[in-house]
């Protein structure tokens, strides 16, 4: 298994898809970090660097799928999303053109940079648009396969990526799936259904609580919308207590999207979402804000054995 | 190009006939519908006369034409005109645009465009994006080594969004030369006049600092319309046509009127601007 940042990934399957002669790839002038630069040194003619002007790149992106094309629109998470809701709402959901939103540094994980370099708010604009699928990996193999399969995907995607270097969950032989949730690991207590770093922190976390005695179902939800409700259900009911984790606000994002499918489908069993609880964060390692913010492995260990209590 | 029309209408006279049924046409479904923006799309229609009859390339039976020539409306209030000039062009039969704005339109002719429409090539309603979605289509056609033509047409007040100039910039940079913006200049915005908003003069110094192959004209003149439009552009520049014009042109209680920007005529309106048309 492949460690790596996911957004090495997404670099890693792009450089690959280069003779595909519908992918094109666009960035807002910040390649090197988003790992788009090599395959703009390979295939010169098919990457468009912007520049910092991310509402023209979105729209740019929307203009070249009218002709066919697959464009992989690639920034900052913070800026490709927060400074273009319009431009994505208008040329890319309600048109319905294929563009890929590859918004890298999601998340209160990016660290030092400070709030303004933190989004934790995509994944609530992003669900709430029509025609738009949200996709989050959760390792460097994950997001290198997930990038392939968005080729062969028709519409608009948001694909959300990190910064950090995170171990591999995925070995190659796994094979990718939009839409649908995978169980990494069959407990009977409790089920965490986490996404992208948060998978990480799940790891240990159950670590820490099968030492304790629980037993932890770990579901990794990469396809948040359109949510694979069928996994979720089944899960919830098979444990019967559930916990959501995402490196975003707990408002919009993965944990109410979870809350709505069991509601909805009458399942009702105790529920804590763990997440960004609805503050900005502030400037730190990326490990002392999850401490601070209740996004560490700890936090979600003592959240599994709170929820797990409520059991009856 | 053999699979369009090619069937380009060269004589003035035939154009400013057109033109002058655009206008009635535009105020006509603005009318029925009982909503729309009469302004703009009388300001425009001069424009879009020189532009889909004189200049591009498309076959209206076979709209995704890999070949054909875009049109982009930035401007995308102005649907009066844009589906009266696109049912004319025979995208469609003119009877469906009793559909305009009407709930489950079969061709979806909403209040602003949409691609489902044919003829129409993206969504635009918010302002500023239509340059940028025009560029992209110019990169695709360079990929693709089609020699398509690109049109893009903007209001004056929607060049008071930033991103015009984001694109702008990168019209010039990737040497965008089968690419034309048009600038219906018509000086008035939705509740003021353009210039009491922000001022956009110079706005032939502004595009020209940009990098633009800049021409500037009176929009209902039909003869400086054509010439602008087939003036070569030299290499590697894109072309931009400032066209000024006076927003409800050819009513005269239409016309340098900002009440006339979004609302639909009276039977009363409506009747009288028809006679002034003609």
């Amino acid at each position: 298994m492949k460690s790596g940042a996911t957004r090495d990934g997404y670099g890693a399957a792009l450089e690959e898809l280069g003779d595909n002669s519908k992918v094109v790839v666009l960035d807002a002038g910040v390649s090197d970090s988003t790992r788009t630069k090599k395959f703009g040194q390979k295939f010169p003619q098919k990457f468009f660097n912007m520049g910092i002007s991310e509402g023209d790149m979105v729209c740019t992106a929307a203009g070249l799928a009218t002709t066919g094309k697959v464009a992989f629109a690639t920034g900052f998470a913070c800026f490709l999303l927060g400074r273009t809701m319009d431009q994505i709402l208008v040329s890319l959901a309600y048109s319905n053109t294929n563009v890929k939103l590859a918004g890298t540094h999601a998340g209160i994980a990016v660290g030092e940079d400070g709030p303004t370099a933190q989004m934790i708010v995509d994944l609530a604009y992003t669900r709430a648009m029509p025609n738009m699928t949200v996709i989050q990996p959760a390792d460097w193999e994950e997001a290198y396969q997930a990038t392939k399969a968005l080729v062969d995907h028709q519409g608009p995607v948001y694909f959300r990526l990190g910064r950090p270097k995170v171990e591999g969950v995925y070995d190659s032989s796994t094979k990718f799936q939009i839409g649908k949730a995978n169980v990494l690991k069959q407990g009977k207590d409790i089920v965490v259904f986490a996404t992208g770093i948060m998978v990480q922190e799940a790891m240990k976390a159950i670590e820490i609580c099968s030492k304790n005695g629980i037993d932890v179902t770990l579901v990794n939800v990469s396809t948040i919308k359109p949510i694979d409700s069928q996994l979720i259900v089944e899960e919830a009911k098979k444990n019967g207590a559930v916990i959501t984790a995402e490196d975003h606000n707990v408002i919009g994002g993965l944990g109410d999207a979870v809350l709505s499918t069991l509601v909805e489908n009458k399942v009702y069993v105790p529920f804590k979402k763990v997440g960004v609880n609805d503050t900005f964060a502030e400037t730190g390692t990326a490990k002392d804000l999850f401490q601070k913010y209740g996004l560490s492995a700890e936090h979600l260990a003592k959240a599994i054995q709170d929820v797990r209590q409520e059991k009856a | 190009m053999e699979s369009s029309t090619g069937s380009v209408v060269s004589d003035i006279d035939e154009l400013r006939k057109i033109s002058k049924e655009l206008r009635k046409k535009s105020l006509e479904i603005i009318y029925k519908a009982g909503s729309g923006h009469p302004g703009g799309s009388l300001s425009a229609a001069d424009l879009m006369a020189a532009i889909f009859f004189g200049q591009m390339k498309f076959d209206p039976k076979n709209p995704k034409d890999p070949g054909r020539d875009r049109f982009v409306l930035s401007k995308g209030h102005c649907t009066g005109l844009l589906y009266s000039t696109l049912a004319r062009a025979g995208f469609f039969d003119p009877s469906k645009l009793s559909d305009y704005r009407q709930i489950n339109s079969e061709l979806f002719l909403s209040g602003h465009p949409h691609p489902k429409t044919p003829g129409v090539e993206i969504a635009t309603g918010s302002l500023g994006q239509g340059l940028s979605v025009g560029n992209g289509i110019a990169l695709g056609s360079r990929l693709d080594d089609l020699e398509y033509n690109v049109y893009v047409l903007m209001g004056d007040g929607e060049l008071q969004e930033g991103q015009v100039w984001e694109a702008a910039m990168s019209s010039a940079k990737f040497k965008l030369d089968n690419l034309t913006a048009i600038v219906d200049n018509n000086k008035l915005a939705q509740d003021n006049i353009t210039k009491d908003l922000k001022d956009l003069e110079p706005l032939e110094d502004k595009w020209k600092a940009f990098g633009w192959h800049t021409i500037r004209i009176d929009g209902h003149n039909m003869d400086e319309v054509v010439d602008a439009l087939n003036q070569e552009t030299p290499a590697g520049k894109p072309k931009v046509i400032i066209a000024d014009t006076i927003k409800g042109k050819g009513v005269s209680f239409m016309e340098n009127n900002t009440a006339w920007h979004g609302v639909a005529p009276s039977t009363e309106d409506y009747e009288k601007a028809l006679k002034e048309l003609g």
